[in-house]
């Protein structure tokens, strides 16, 4: 973890300066609390067989969906990947609508009909959770292509894992969006593992999304990902790149996933020691000995994780009394006329 | 009332299109510059200009993804895969992103583009860039899917389609770009889901689709002239959503069921119509439902060695002939 670190921080180091002021500090740090604390319960969820099928938890990895929301404008778009509930509920998306949908209840974001694997809400700018590898990187570009034929100013983000770089829609879309200069930005979550494999033992090049970059004409950006921050500085550097004509950007978030790939997977896999070496750089605890010292009042801070606690506590219970949805939502929505039908 | 190649039609349909609404746009290798790899979108690029109609990389996810990302954000995308075999390479965009899209949202996300691809035999192309398989696609559910045989259905069914908000896939085939028909003046919007008869008759149904439509009409001639027997032909058109109502209503009237496919024989198209006139006509049926297809075999290159595979003319004649006498 010590070279990925140093690496890291040198990645960061081109955007050091921009200060983080103290407003949207309190905001990212009131996201990364709300993600956490969310994760948290998804898993508790499971385990009283609640949450059904399975799950992708960002536990660990939270400073990259907070950083990056809030560098993002409403009307940015988001896609992400099945590992989604992070970024979800970065653009502000209720908690109970996504535990709702987790759990198979009527309230949930698309009323149990796409799983957590597919959260959206468009309303919110997430076109969508991607299950299938690299394959929302491409529609990402179209989304971009979009705002540029149209003239419009708003950046499309695409969020995904590193085993994503070894597939072939990453590569075409890279190049897509270099060669028609869109304005997509590409944030790959560097978690180490691709599934329960080692990324480096299965790529031939040592940072698996920037080594990549150059082949795409862009410049190789690495952060750190445990450090909020620095993915906002990195991020809005990128998104106004992106929003003045500048073309793509790739970033890599250097970061780590406390939990296995999903619930089935336990993560044996991972050598000793490296989860706690990891989790001395825990995300929150780096934000949340930033504002102490920055001179945000304790009681300010144990304000937000209450709140946020009891919004949870709140929003659980919610769902807990929501009911299963309608029979009838298996026949909707197939075709655009609302049905099913595929014959007169 | 013009006559026009198949091939041109196809430029007049998107032209008609992109003309009346700004939102549509066009991607794909070789379209814009070099006019397509089969010439059916020559002069697109000078009457829209490049911002509307883009070349693009070897890159089949990414036009497809490009047009779902675009299509799902307010465009109205028309995609070109060159040859439909190579729907193989970007599959994913067909069986899981914009087929799924709207129902795993629950309504939120649309995607109204229309994919056009090239497809079938007849160009001594090989296993690889001769296949018809409009079958891969019908088995999904969330797609529509329509082959057109005519230049006239070619410029109003892709109307149709363009204007449809549902994801719609195109197969043009490859051996009918050449072929000529009488197309209309003016514009043209046809209905996705239709067949179409083309020509009335008592004593069977063949039921076809794109390069096997003109096969069935000649075959019916023969089989007129030479038989006596009265086929009625119809143009099966749209594979989603399926007009039953024409095609039962044909096959109550006839009493025999005949299709003719190009995909090869496992799960082709036809199977699922047979299924359903025995479920639905069973008593109706004097004699079993048959399928003329070609073999379940990859498709040869040399040219008697294609010519056999697919159905032919005088295959046709001698099946429908061989059962109406048994």
């Amino acid at each position: 973890m010590g070279s990925q670190t140093s690496r890291a921080e040198s990645g960061a180091a081109a955007v050091v300066g921009e200060k983080v002021d103290s407003q949207l500090a309190l905001r990212i740090f009131r996201l990364l609390v709300e993600i956490r604390e969310a994760e948290q319960r998804a898993y508790d969820l499971f385990l009283q067989n609640l949450v059904k099928g399975t799950s992708h938890l960002s536990l660990g990895q939270e400073a990259v969906a907070a950083g990056c929301a809030a560098a993002m404008r409403p009307g940015d778009l988001s896609f992400c990947t099945y590992r989604g509930h992070a970024h979800t509920l970065a653009r502000g998306v209720p908690v109970e609508k996504v535990l709702g949908e987790l759990m198979g209840r009527d309230n949930g974001l698309m009323r149990g009909k796409g799983g957590s694997m597919h959260l959206t809400s468009v309303e919110h700018g997430v076109m969508g959770s991607y299950a299938i590898i690299g394959a929302h990187l491409p529609i990402a570009c179209g989304a971009a292509w979009r705002a540029q034929y149209k003239g419009q100013s708003d950046v499309s983000v695409c969020f995904f894992g590193d085993g994503t770089t070894n597939i072939g829609a990453f590569h075409e879309a890279l190049n897509f969006a270099a060669i028609w200069k869109l304005p997509v930005v590409f944030v790959c979550e560097n978690n180490l593992y691709m599934e329960y494999t080692p990324i480096a033992d299965m790529t031939a090049v040592k940072d698996p999304a920037a080594g990549r970059a150059s082949a795409y004409g862009l410049e190789p950006i690495i952060v750190d990902g445990q450090d909020a921050d620095a993915v906002y500085r990195v991020a809005k550097k990128a998104f106004d790149k992106a929003r003045s004509g500048g073309g793509p950007s790739l970033i890599e978030c250097l970061t780590y996933r406390y939990s296995g790939h999903s619930r089935a997977d336990p993560a044996k896999y991972r050598p000793e020691g490296e989860l706690e070496r990891w989790k001395q750089r825990d995300p929150i605890k780096i934000y949340r000995a930033r504002l102490l010292d920055s001179g945000v009042a304790e009681s300010v801070i144990a304000q937000i994780e209450t709140d946020v606690k009891q919004k949870l506590d709140k929003a659980t219970e919610a769902c807990k009394a929501a009911g299963p949805p309608a029979d009838d939502l298996i026949w909707t929505d197939v075709y655009a006329d609302g049905g099913w039908a595929w014959r007169n | 009332m013009a006559e026009l190649t198949y091939r041109d039609a196809v430029a007049r349909g998107i032209a008609q299109e992109m003309s009346r609404d700004p939102d549509v746009v066009f991607l794909g290798e070789d379209i814009a510059k070099p006019g397509g790899a089969f010439k059916a979108s020559v002069g697109l690029l000078d009457q829209f200009g490049p911002l509307r109609v883009r070349d693009t990389p070897i890159s089949e996810q990414a036009i497809l993804g490009a047009a779902m990302g675009a299509a799902m954000t307010g465009l109205k995308p028309i995609a070109e895969i060159m040859f439909s075999d190579f729907l193989a390479v970007c599959f994913d965009y067909f069986a899981n992103e914009f087929s799924k899209s709207r129902y795993m949202t629950n309504g939120q996300v649309k995607c109204p583009l229309v994919v056009r691809t090239g497809n079938g035999a007849g160009s001594r192309f090989g296993a690889q860039h001769s296949q018809s398989v409009e079958n891969w696609v019908m088995m999904i559910p969330g797609l529509k899917v329509v082959a057109p045989s005519s230049p006239a259905d070619v410029v109003g069914l892709l109307a149709a389609a363009v204007r449809d908000p549902d994801p719609v896939v195109f197969f043009e085939h490859k051996s009918l770009y050449p072929t000529k028909g009488e197309v209309p003046d003016g514009e043209i919007i046809d209905k996705l889901g239709t067949a179409k008869i083309l020509r009335p008759g008592k004593d069977a149904t063949i039921l076809a689709l794109a390069l096997m439509v003109p096969r069935a009409m000649a075959a019916a001639d023969k089989l007129r002239q030479e038989h006596g027997i009265d086929c009625e032909v119809v143009d099966v058109r749209s594979l989603v959503p399926i007009d039953t109502q024409t095609i039962l209503g044909s096959v109550s009237r006839t009493h025999r069921l005949f299709t003719v496919e190009e995909n090869p024989r496992l799960c082709g198209w036809g199977a699922e119509l047979v299924s359903i006139a025995a479920e639905e006509l069973f008593y109706d049926l004097d004699g079993p439902p048959i399928r003329i297809t070609t073999p379940h075999i990859p498709l040869p290159s040399a040219a008697n060695l294609e010519d056999q595979v697919l159905p032919t003319v005088d295959r046709i004649v001698a099946t429908v002939h061989r059962s109406l006498n048994s």
